[in-house]
């Protein structure tokens, strides 16, 4: 994905007000575009508060931030200029992290970045795209470069075997038909979703977008139970199905990254299936919620 | 030397005043304001949305009752304004904000977001190849002290950003001080700098124009 967003971030580049903030996470992939467009692809060395600060700062004069780097450092490290720089001043940036949750478990704590959805989530009006597949990053990436509010585009190195390019709303995968439990999956959740109820009369709907969540089409979809999981703190959408559902009896279950600190280091495979994101585990939750 | 009490402002201060004590991170600000605004910065109430003027940004937002005098005396926001500064219904908050008073260029208050702004605005006008107008970012000795600006100095140095101005009014007011003075600070970045009598109208507007356009300038103020 993160390939992608480089060929792509280039190609945007091609709109004078694009100028893409670094803060050294990446630099070298896109020397290319620095050597083309100097003035528009900045990378400030290992600084992230100034990073999100510049990203202010070039929004104020008109130009279209990008700005890009490991989740951890980029959201929940400048998270007051996130909400200062940008959304206080009344400007807007594409933000863009690679290195969410545990993609790269073997280096610790201080590379997991669970929480960034969560956190963006605190603020207004963002647009969030959890892509699945490498080949959703360039649609989804020209969209958002191409608008004016903030968006936080969440780059992973899991991924499902299909590209939805256009599952903003959500989009059924597979149909149990009317009042049927509906899992809902967030990005490169999705082939252990459908995986893990194969055998159960389950509707499975895939989103790249939480936010803004697509409530109009979970209302339509969603019977009595609903399943959430999502790739990064479990929960983080639990608020806007609750509020969609207000109205109707239902039950949901929340399935992501849990808040404990594993201190384990390992592969992303083996993080997924200790938070039981992997089939097994998935299959483990919603048969105990279902039966 | 050319030097002020104020005494125009002191009016328009009063009512923002209403009673309440102004210590000096307030009084501090009022001759670089007005030598600013009278002699350095390209801007005027008809003018506050050319993307050619020049940029202030007041980044010790907590020191805007000067700022709101100001633009007030020079006919950005009516002098009426100032009579209910922080009420319910004001536009006027206890820090300023970009989107509810004509001329302010950002919402500030929390430290050390300013200097950060300020960079990415003149980077903002030189990719837009707009060379003429600068940046000027006013703020405090104590701010210095968030890391935030220390990233601001060394990168604005590093890469040679030439229309930043930044003006630090030194009122001895960081905890631990600054060993050597605040300019040290910013010229071991690379950084030109001049420090001066914060009363002295004709020192400022010397220090104030004294950038060479090749790098960051500095103008730290010996305050009191």
């Amino acid at each position: 994905m993160r390939d992608a967003f480089v060929t792509s971030t280039e190609e945007v580049l091609a709109d004078p007000r694009t100028t893409v903030v670094l803060a050294d996470i990446s630099a070298d992939a896109f020397e290319p575009a620095a050597a083309r467009y100097p003035e528009r692809v900045i990378n400030v060395g290992i600084r992230e508060q100034l990073m999100i600060g510049v990203a202010g700062g070039l929004a104020l004069t008109g130009q279209r931030p990008v700005v890009h780097s490991y989740a951890p450092f980029l959201v929940e490290r400048a998270y007051e200029q996130i909400k200062l720089d940008l959304d206080h001043q009344g400007v807007g940036a594409v933000l863009v992290g690679i290195g969410g949750s545990y993609d790269r478990a073997a280096a610790g704590r201080t590379h997991l970045g669970p929480a960034d959805v969560a956190l963006i989530d605190t603020l207004h009006g963002w647009t969030v795209h959890v892509p699945g597949h490498p080949d959703e990053v360039r649609p989804l990436l020209r969209d958002v470069v191409c608008g004016q509010d903030s968006a936080y585009l969440r780059l992973s190195i899991r991924t499902n075997s299909r590209a939805y390019p256009e599952a903003g709303d959500l989009r059924v995968v597979r149909d149990a038909g009317p009042g049927a439990p509906l899992l809902v999956a967030v990005g490169p959740v999705l082939d252990a979703a459908v995986a893990a109820t194969a055998d159960r009369a389950v509707t499975v709907a895939y989103t790249h977008r939480p936010r803004p969540f697509d409530t109009t089409g979970l209302r339509t979809l969603a019977g009595t139970e609903v399943i959430l999981v999502e790739p990064y703190l479990a929960g983080t959408s639990a608020r806007v199905v609750s509020e969609a559902l207000a109205d109707r009896p239902h039950r949901l279950l929340a399935l992501g990254v849990g808040r404990e600190d594993l201190r384990r280091y390992g592969s992303a495979e083996d993080h997924e299936h200790w938070h039981g994101l992997d089939a097994a585990g998935l299959r483990r939750s919603v048969d105990a919620f279902l039966t | 030397m050319t030097t002020t009490t104020a005494t125009e402002l002191g009016p328009l201060l009063d009512r923002v005043r209403a009673g309440r004590e102004f210590g000096a991170n307030v009084y501090s600000t009022l001759d670089v304001l007005q030598v600013l605004y009278d002699r350095v910065l390209r801007i005027t109430p008809a003018t506050v949305d050319d993307p050619d003027r020049d940029r202030f940004l007041l980044s010790k937002g907590h020191a805007v009752a000067g700022y709101y005098a100001l633009l007030a005396a020079r006919g950005f926001v009516p002098p009426e304004w100032l009579d209910d500064q922080g009420g319910p219904a004001s536009r006027l908050g206890d820090h300023p904000d970009r989107t509810l008073v004509p001329g302010v260029e950002i919402g500030s208050g929390s430290l050390g977001h300013g200097l950060g702004l300020g960079v990415g605005t003149a980077l903002g006008l030189r990719a837009q190849g707009r060379t003429g107008p600068r940046v000027y970012v006013l703020l405090g000795d104590a701010e210095l002290d968030e890391g935030s600006n220390h990233e601001a100095i060394a990168y604005a140095g590093a890469s040679g950003l030439g229309s930043l101005t930044a003006i630090v009014l030194d009122n001895r007011s960081a905890t631990y001080g600054w060993p050597g003075g605040a300019a040290s600070r910013f010229t071991v970045n690379g950084w030109s700098a001049a420090t001066v009598d914060g009363r002295d109208h004709d020192a400022l507007h010397a220090a104030l124009t004294g950038h060479d356009d090749h790098r960051p300038h500095v103008v730290v103020t010996d305050g009191e």
